[in-house]
């Protein structure tokens, strides 16, 4: 290497470095991809909030779906709940899930604030949510029609969130799905 | 009157709120089982609050997961099984001390890299060192005759 090339060492340095720093400003250090992308919905069998019923991975199957985990101590729940009541009206299926919370309070709380939900899974003991790796509410799950888990976003669904990332997910898997059921 | 609230005031500076930090206890059925349950909770990490680990937060995530700790060491579970069990739910990132494995290779092997390349550049540049310290730059035949006429003419004028 020539002496005159040496001299541009420090320069390519710093660009590396810039470049790698630069990098750093746009990444969120507390964005942790979930565990379980790509990953079918762990195994459950949990009560159906204010219903007899009992509701398992299965009855969240059959047509791509968002899984809202809530709680009604959770306040940025309450900031959320109204634009998944916004979605819920445009025929977005989302089911919930009650991360431990109290029947009562969570039934309250849809019948002052509205349902937007398929339906609740109730999770008293958060052993479903552990089974998500869920660190904090709200956090929402995309799953596909086979049960998978697509994509999970932790913190509130609002207008921007929804628009550019979500969105389009929820397209992209729901065209996979009527391409298969024009097939079938 | 007025000197006994004046009291209670300055001793109310004083009172603390770090007091009522309370963390639980849990009872183990034997003195090894509270040492792993001691050394897992300080490797493992709260996914809410990341900087912490189990053992120094309050979240309530990390509330459960000692509990869920305490559960599956009382069950006879291994250090590697709980490990599994946590990063199958939480990634590899709950891990304080990562297993070698993936993505954690970089992490595990960057430092002996970086060391060797360090080392490589050390050897080089003694090497050249040494090298240059052999060979003492020799004049060429016009350049001893140019120093000689110097430094005759230096002799000439003194």
């Amino acid at each position: 290497m020539g002496g005159r090339a040496k001299l541009f060492i420090p320069l390519f340095l710093f660009v590396g470095l810039a470049l790698f720093l630069f990098r750093g400003l746009s990444l969120d250090p507390n964005a942790m991809p979930s565990a379980l992308i790509d990953h079918p919905m762990p195994e459950f069998s949990l009560p159906m909030l204010g219903s007899a019923q009992t509701l398992t991975q299965d009855t969240i199957k059959g047509k791509v779906a968002f899984l809202n985990v809530w709680a009604t101590w959770c306040y940025s729940c309450r900031v959320e709940h109204p634009y998944l009541q916004y979605l819920a009206d445009e025929g977005v299926p989302i089911y919930g899930v009650n991360y431990k919370d109290e029947d009562a309070a969570a039934l309250e709380w849809l019948k002052n604030l509205g349902d937007p939900y398929r339906a609740n899974i109730v999770d008293r003991e958060g052993t479903l949510g552990l089974d998500l790796g869920v660190y904090g509410a709200p956090e929402t799950y995309l799953v596909d029609r086979d049960g998978i888990i697509r994509y999970r976003h932790v913190g509130i669904v609002d207008e921007r969130v929804w628009s550019t990332i979500l969105q389009p997910l929820y397209l992209e898997l729901s065209a996979l799905d009527t391409n298969a059921g024009a097939t079938n | 009157m007025i000197p006994v609230i004046r009291v209670f005031l300055l001793l109310l500076l004083f009172y603390s709120g770090t007091s009522q930090a309370v963390i639980e206890t849990y009872e183990f059925s034997s003195g090894e089982l509270e040492v792993r349950y001691r050394q897992m909770s300080q490797e493992l990490r709260c996914p809410k609050c990341q900087n912490q680990n189990i053992a120094d937060s309050n979240a309530p995530i990390a509330q459960d997961l000692r509990k869920l700790l305490h559960e599956q060491l009382e069950a006879g579970a291994t250090d590697a099984q709980i490990q599994q069990f946590m990063v199958s739910r939480y990634g590899e990132f709950v891990l304080y001390r990562p297993r070698f494995s993936g993505a954690t290779r970089i992490l595990w092997l960057a430092p002996i890299l970086l060391l060797l390349c360090a080392g490589v550049v050390v050897f080089m540049s003694l090497r050249r060192r040494d090298n240059s310290a052999l060979e003492p730059d020799k004049l060429s035949e016009q350049e001893q005759q140019r120093l000689r006429e110097l430094l005759d003419e230096n002799e000439d004028r003194s």
